[in-house]
């Protein structure tokens, strides 16, 4: 019944094996993966049986200007833990990241907010499209030089 | 001789009597039978999040009240949390029961908002929504006694609650307690073998618990699936240690299971309610804090409660100023209408609005 | 002059409006001064004014009555602030209704759109003309009373139809879709039921039904009143059986693209209909104007009755929810047709044994028939309850397996 954290390095290691070239760093709390092998390192988790990451809690973007991270928040209900994995994208262009909609059904709206707001693409996401604002709006509002 | 039939999309919203709110959502019908789903957002966007980085810590309580305005004080509790966690600092005893109190009486209020809405689109003609709204309306008053604000309350701080009880407040909330049960039971009565609802949401639009899990559902639409998964048992924050109470879970994730587990819940929050009322002692009920908060940069927190409406979580980043440097909202309205399309898909026009209405979603925190 | 003197006679065998006091009074009045036809015209014409003002003004008390009822079954107080109890609270909806925009929505047909609130309350005012108000007072006994108020009231289903149809609008049409699918339907268990009630009364008038009523017909023929009542909810699209206009799913359904004078009107004709509806229940099944000091206070008896039925209907709106339309169609087809049927079979075996030479029934007879049918009545609902129960049930799948299921925290399940 008490809820356990799954360190950065546990994850890392078993997703070395699992997505290879993926791992790119970890700490106590989380790990830090490619971006463009977001969906391996999803369905890796998704399907470990160690881990059991069957829910996605949400997907953060965090812009720190130099680079925008993305913030994946874990849960396996089975198992009562959570984890945490996160990934640096860069770029202000054209950000992109791989979509884990085909994992996570939840992410489908989050990576379309984030798309939106914060103006990371996904690829492979099935309909890439503004969620809040309307097609046409020039910019993302989240991102700190918006406004 | 076949008849050609031609299928015809609707735009649902996002002016329709039961779309709660703006929602708005494209639906492609052959017949009364929907064949196609789109859920069109944003109508109610007000950048929540983008406002939430030029405020400081204490000011941003303001801005969550008016995310899910059915229930404001959870929405205090997760923030206040997720900034708790971020200074590492942990409110007094009796500002942890309040708290509960506070945010377990707005469980009640939103879940009876949510059962009335959800049989007056049954087609009950405003008796049940009426019957519910009449005892929300008692707690509005007592969050009246407690904070001034009825809705938007801003009742809660982080480190603790703003102001500690008025005098007059006790005796009205046991007055309340007392009368409930028997309001409750009047509803109950009214609703729960009813023939009519029976046969309308019992086996319509089932959510299998993978599926559920799959789509990142949550709160009692997840549990109504069968899945006992409560952040108030799993992590319990506040006093939520200190209480007993079970969790109401469903078979198949019908229509009406959700609707139960709602029902149940208000009986299980009455339960917490009570406990709280005994266990409470006198003290303070904020820790002491400067004015203006600031946490130490680069520090993160992810903060959640189980809100009315699901896992409620408030990721904050800070980079050593005023005001968080990220914050973001997990809104449990958003993530579970990831599940529109599999709940819609085959069943009927008059089904639709009753599965979305049992979803329970409220705009202000779909759209932030 | 002729008019007058002959009056008497050529009334009579016109038949039409022959035996009401107050036409004669105006016809002979006006007939001193005026041709015979104009007379007649006027006449007429009068009669025709302070009906359709009674009628439309029945419909407003009906819509104060109602809100006001909702709002005792709601735990609020309802309209409460024009006039005693807020009872001009109708003037007040009208006149705003009277001075909102008239909006003929684009790509609407525009003649039919505008035909149909007329039709709607021209059939509602048609079906009062045959309603016996007092003792031997109607506005014209027909002969074919039952049948007339059947085919007047089947005039809304083509007014709806024509709404939805004109109004450009997919909310209107598919309430215009519903709308005649309910309607149609429900017209046969209506009928069916309501032969039982002809066949025990020996006449199709409605002055002769009341007449015949030693024994209110509800206490005769439990099923037919039942069948007639859920038939006529339908039929006036209300709960549970308001598909056509629900709220919470198609807005209002037909009359979506309604405003100001046509909605007023429309919601007139809604009214106007429970009071119709409550008056056939009255009279059909009620007992009309039957009642102490019939002679003197039937109209007394008449509007207690009225107001039984209306009271009814907005008991069932304020506490039911409203069924999916498969499940009305459903209950229409293998709830409400079984059990007229049943009703019409055991009244006709009844009426075939008990009657006499003349072929006529005693209020014995009636009473025995009341005894054999509440137990049919009984029986038949409960048998078929539980058979319709089964048929609109959604199969439920089965549980999720147990495994999702976290331990070590205390649950409860829905067993």
């Amino acid at each position: 019944m008490t809820l356990s954290v799954v360190s950065g390095e546990t994850l890392a290691q078993r997703l070395r094996e699992a997505a290879p070239n993926s791992v790119v760093d970890w700490d106590e709390t989380a790990v830090w993966v490619e971006p463009s092998s977001l969906g391996s390192v999803a369905s890796a988790l998704h399907g470990d049986a160690d881990f059991d990451f069957k829910f996605l809690n949400a997907i953060s973007a965090i812009d720190f200007v130099e680079h925008f991270e993305l913030v994946y928040h874990l849960t396996s209900i089975a198992k009562q833990h959570t984890g945490m994995v996160r990934s640096r994208v860069y770029g202000r262009e054209e950000p992109t990241a791989a979509s884990v909609v085909g994992v996570w059904k939840g992410a489908d709206f989050q990576e379309r907010e984030i798309w939106d707001l914060m103006g990371v693409r996904f690829t492979g996401h099935p309909n890439m499209k503004r969620i809040m604002l309307w097609e046409g709006f020039e910019g993302h509002p989240l991102r700190k030089d918006f406004l | 001789m076949t008849i050609r039939t031609e299928p015809m999309t609707v735009n649902v919203g996002p002016q329709h009597p039961s779309t709660h709110g703006v929602f708005r959502v494209r639906i492609t019908f052959d017949g009364e039978d929907i064949v196609e789903v789109e859920p069109v957002l944003g109508y109610l966007h007000r950048g929540t999040e983008k406002l939430a980085e030029e405020r400081n810590y204490v000011q941003v309580v303001t801005l969550t009240d008016r995310l899910d305005y059915t229930s404001s004080m959870i929405n205090n509790q997760a923030y206040c949390l997720a900034v708790e966690q971020l200074l590492g600092i942990e409110p007094p005893p009796r500002g942890k029961y309040l708290r509960t109190l506070a945010a377990e009486l707005q469980r009640i209020a939103s879940h009876l908002i949510a059962v009335g809405f959800f049989v007056q689109e049954l087609g009950a003609f405003g008796t049940p929504l009426m019957y519910t709204f009449r005892s929300r309306e008692r707690i509005l008053d007592l969050f009246e006694m407690l904070c001034g604000a009825r809705i938007t309350v801003s009742y809660m701080r982080p480190g603790g609650v703003f102001a500690d009880t008025p005098p007059d407040f006790w005796p009205a909330l046991d007055q309340f307690l007392n009368e409930f049960e028997g309001e409750l039971e009047e509803i109950e009565n009214l609703l729960l073998s009813n023939e009519i609802l029976m046969v309308r949401t019992r086996g319509v639009s089932p959510l299998p618990a993978d599926v559920a899990i799959n789509c990142s559902v949550s709160g009692p639409v997840l549990r109504a699936s069968g899945v006992n998964w409560d952040w108030r048992k799993i992590a319990p924050y506040d006093a939520y240690d200190q209480v007993e109470f079970d969790i109401p879970v469903g078979e198949n994730g019908d229509n009406y299971d959700r609707f139960w587990v709602r029902m149940q819940e208000v009986r299980q929050s009455l339960r917490i309610v009570r406990q709280c009322v005994a266990q409470i002692e006198p003290g303070t009920v904020r820790r002491e804090l400067p004015m203006v908060l600031r946490a130490a940069p680069g520090a993160e927190a992810y903060g959640r409660v189980e809100a009315s409406k699901g896992e409620l979580g408030f990721f904050l980043v800070s980079d050593g100023g005023v005001s968080p440097y990220r914050c973001k909202i997990r809104s449990p309205s958003l993530i579970n209408l990831t599940i529109t399309e599999h709940l819609l898909l085959g069943w009927k026009l008059a089904d639709m609005i009753v599965s979305l209405g049992s979803v329970d979603i409220n705009m202000g925190e779909v759209d932030r | 002059m002729r008019c007058v003197t002959n009056a008497e006679g050529m009334l009579s065998a016109d038949g039409v409006l022959g035996g009401n006091p107050l036409f004669y009074f105006i016809y002979s009045a006006v007939g001193h001064v005026a041709p015979c036809w104009l007379s007649y015209l006027i006449a007429g014409l009068v009669i025709m004014l302070i009906l359709i003002n009674a009628v439309l003004l029945g419909a407003a008390v009906v819509s104060w009555g109602e809100r006001r009822l909702l709002g005792r079954f709601q735990n609020r107080v309802g309209p409460n602030r024009w006039g005693p109890f807020g009872a001009f609270q109708p003037i007040a909806d009208l006149t705003k209704l009277v001075t909102k925009e008239d909006i003929i929505p684009y790509g609407a047909d525009k003649l039919a759109f505008t035909a149909v609130p007329v039709i709607m309350v021209a059939a509602v005012l048609l079906g009062t003309a045959v309603l016996p108000f007092a003792k031997d007072v109607a506005l014209v006994d027909l002969n074919v009373g039952v049948l007339f108020v059947l085919a007047v009231s089947s005039l809304t289903s083509i007014a709806i139809f024509t709404a939805g149809w004109a109004s450009n609008n997919r909310y209107a049409l598919f309430g215009a879709g519903r709308a005649v699918a309910v309607l149609l339907s429900y017209e046969v268990p209506v009928v069916l039921s309501l032969l039982g009630v002809v066949i025990v009364a020996g006449s199709m008038s409605l002055g002769d039904i009341v007449h015949a009523q030693t024994v209110p017909f509800f206490l005769v023929q439990p099923l037919a009143f039942f069948v007639f009542i859920a038939g006529m909810s339908a039929e006036l699209n209300r709960t549970p059986f308001d598909v056509a206009e629900a709220e919470s799913e198609i807005i209002a359904g037909y009359h979506t693209e309604y405003s100001g004078i046509k909605f007023a009107l429309i919601q007139a004709a809604e009214f106007g209909g429970v009071l119709v509806v409550s008056g056939l229940i009255a009279t059909l099944f009620l007992a009309g104007w039957a009642g102490p000091v019939a002679d003197w206070l039937g109209w007394l008896w008449f509007l207690i009755k009225v107001f039984i039925g209306i009271f009814l209907f907005v008991w069932i709106r304020s506490t039911y929810p409203r069924l999916r339309l498969d499940q009305i169609m459903a209950v229409c087809w293998k709830f409400l047709m079984p059990l007229s049927i049943i009703n019409l079979v055991a009244v006709v075996l009844e009426v075939f044994f008990l009657r006499d030479a003349s072929g006529s029934l005693s209020t014995a007879d009636l009473w025995i028939m009341t005894a054999i049918n509440m137990v049919v009545a009984g029986g038949s609902i409960l048998f078929f309850g539980r058979f319709i129960r089964e048929k609109v049930r959604t199969e439920e799948p089965s549980a999720n397996p147990p495994s999702q299921v976290v331990p070590g925290v205390p649950t409860i399940g829905m067993g």
